[in-house]
């Protein structure tokens, strides 16, 4: 345990390095967060959950995820490098410091379950597959490779997948697909995602959103 | 991507694996290429050159499908397992932050990524690096002794024969020693540029790299376990592993980084940062016997050539100059290294 702990240390000095630079190093408090998350619960719940919406917009799971990670995404949509109507309008609501609580906040909390996993065993096949594995012969590249262990996530930049709305997934690999996504790092996610089918998506974000995890 | 021969390229491989259980092997003709080479043609690799051996690795799904005694199915499971989890030999045969899969990407199944099958069908075979005959298990010993700063786990031992098995299983249907020169073996290296640069290629790892590998070159340990490995420092391999040369590293680069992007770096980066990278400390030579200038003489001619090993580093201090074995100490010895084969044979020629 103690070695852990040690290594989430190292891990947060290293987020924390990682955000240096990019104005987004402010000390998060999760209490002061809890107040600024007033209006972040419509969409995402009280306990951080979101929501699967199958047919519509899903609201992502926000518990368990990464601080660093979800400011970073709060900067990138009110500056204009991820997009997202409601999210726009919702960030422009929050200053630096906001951010910094919201992110904390939330990043408290334990990850909940997702939806979106009920689908027939081909597919989870073929989704765990491609998250654990990969299908090299397409040249993509395991979620986990990136995502970490259990999919639950790599320091600062490399977000928890693992029970996450399979909505959300899939919406967000299309968008990069697209391109109407791209605030990841030299366009890692992108990259990859291009080389995704249709079946390939639904059945990655059926299988991850499936996967428990269990917080410490 | 042409997401309709993509679809068109599925169907045929399913053909494909229908007919030859799994493996496939062809020596590279005018039919139209296995879907797995399409892709790569498709992000830029090179072409497979007529008369060269094409063989696309079966998976591990195909194994579950193939009609093998199960015992045989557990052994390769278990070898596939120590191949992309090899930190489970951690303290007792790995002594750095590795895996196999760490640059055997696709499991060791990728072209232009080292892929380990063609140890299969070409050893036994003489070897420049030990000057003499290996096999399989002695070439996989080699990675433990250097890659791996550890020590290997015994000839014939559970753990050894596994490890053999994935490789064999790997293999499936690939002629044993072949006569054609084989498709995206080892990690192939673009030309090297006249001038190699330090500066640039700090700066190109630091845009391209860092995010994953860290700039201090530790890689990413995640909660203790592994995501990321450390290029450079006592996590990463020793300085006798293939990859130390420059020509490895700027082959691995092209070939396979930045992850899910190969291809990408021009021919000048990857030298560069290969340059950066391999300037950098890592833990000793365990061929080392006490000084530097010596194990430089000893062992240049058929390897450090290629590498930095004792020459002037970035801060005019020379390069593997210390008695520093990384996090197996200096108890733990390789008990594989420097140690000779059929010398009654050789004295006879």
């Amino acid at each position: 345990m103690t070695s852990k702990r040690i290594m989430g240390g190292l891990g947060l000095l290293l987020g924390v390095g990682l955000a240096a630079g990019q104005a987004m190093a402010l000390e998060g408090d999760a209490e002061r967060g809890q107040a600024a998350a007033g209006t972040c619960v419509a969409c995402h719940q009280a306990d951080g959950s979101g929501m699967n919406v199958p047919g519509g917009e899903s609201w992502p799971r926000l518990a368990g995820l990464d601080a660093d990670y979800l400011a970073k995404q709060l900067h990138d949509f009110k500056e204009g490098r991820r997009h997202n109507a409601s999210m726009l309008a919702f960030a422009n609501m929050l200053d630096d410091q906001q951010i910094a609580d919201v992110a904390a906040y939330y990043s408290q909390m334990p990850v909940t379950e997702a939806q979106g996993g009920d689908v027939d065993e081909a597919l989870l096949v073929r989704g765990e597959q491609l998250a654990m594995r990969g299908d090299w012969d397409e040249y993509i590249v395991s979620c986990k490779s990136c995502h970490g262990p259990g999919n639950m996530g790599a320091g600062s930049t490399f977000p928890g997948i693992a029970s996450q709305h399979a909505g959300y997934i899939e919406t967000q690999l299309r968008a990069w697909q697209a391109d109407e996504r791209s605030n990841d790092p030299q366009n890692l996610m992108g990259a990859i995602a291009k080389r995704m089918s249709d079946e390939d998506i639904r059945a990655v974000s059926a299988w991850l959103s499936s996967q428990s995890v269990a917080s410490e | 991507m042409n997401h309709h021969r993509k679809t068109l390229g599925r169907t045929t491989l399913a053909v494909a694996s229908a007919t030859l259980a799994a493996g496939v092997s062809l020596a590279a003709t005018a039919e139209s290429p296995h879907p797995a080479v399409e892709t790569l043609l498709d992000m830029g690799y090179p072409a497979p050159q007529e008369g060269e051996l094409v063989h696309i690795p079966p998976t591990m799904a195909d194994l579950e499908a193939a009609d093998m005694r199960p015992e045989a199915k557990a052994v390769i499971r278990r070898g596939y397992d120590l191949f992309t989890n090899t930190q489970q030999l951690r303290g007792e045969n790995v002594f750095n932050d590795m895996n196999c899969s760490s640059c055997h990407l696709g499991e060791g199944r990728q072209p232009f990524s080292a892929p380990v099958w063609p140890a299969v069908v070409t050893l036994p075979n003489y070897r420049g690096k030990n000057d003499h005959v290996n096999n399989l298990e002695e070439r996989i010993a080699g990675c433990f002794a250097y890659s791996m700063n550890g020590t290997p786990p015994a000839y014939g031992s559970d753990d050894m024969l596994a490890m053999t098995a994935y490789h064999h299983w790997l293999a499936k249907g690939a002629p044993v020693y072949p006569d054609q020169p084989i498709y995206g073996r080892g990690f192939p290296a673009p030309d090297r540029p006249d001038e190699l640069s330090y500066a640039n290629g700090e700066a190109l790892y630091g845009e391209n790299c860092a995010i994953c590998h860290s700039e201090d070159g530790s890689g990413h340990y995640e909660k203790g376990e592994y995501v990321f490995p450390p290029p450079w420092g006592d996590g990463s391999n020793n300085w006798g592993a293939g990859i130390v040369r420059l020509f490895t590293a700027a082959g691995f680069i092209k070939n396979n980084m930045p992850l899910g992007q190969p291809m990408s770096l021009s021919d000048q980066e990857a030298w560069d940062i290969a340059y950066y990278m391999s300037s950098q400390e890592r833990p000793q030579d365990p061929r080392y016997a006490g000084d530097v200038a010596e194990t430089l003489e000893r062992f240049g001619p058929t390897f450090h050539r290629h590498s930095l090993y004792g020459q002037e580093g970035p801060d005019g201090q020379v390069l593997a100059d210390h008695a520093n074995w990384g996090e197996k100490g200096d108890e733990i010895k390789p008990w594989n290294v420097g140690v000779p084969r059929f010398e009654d044979l050789n004295n006879q020629e």
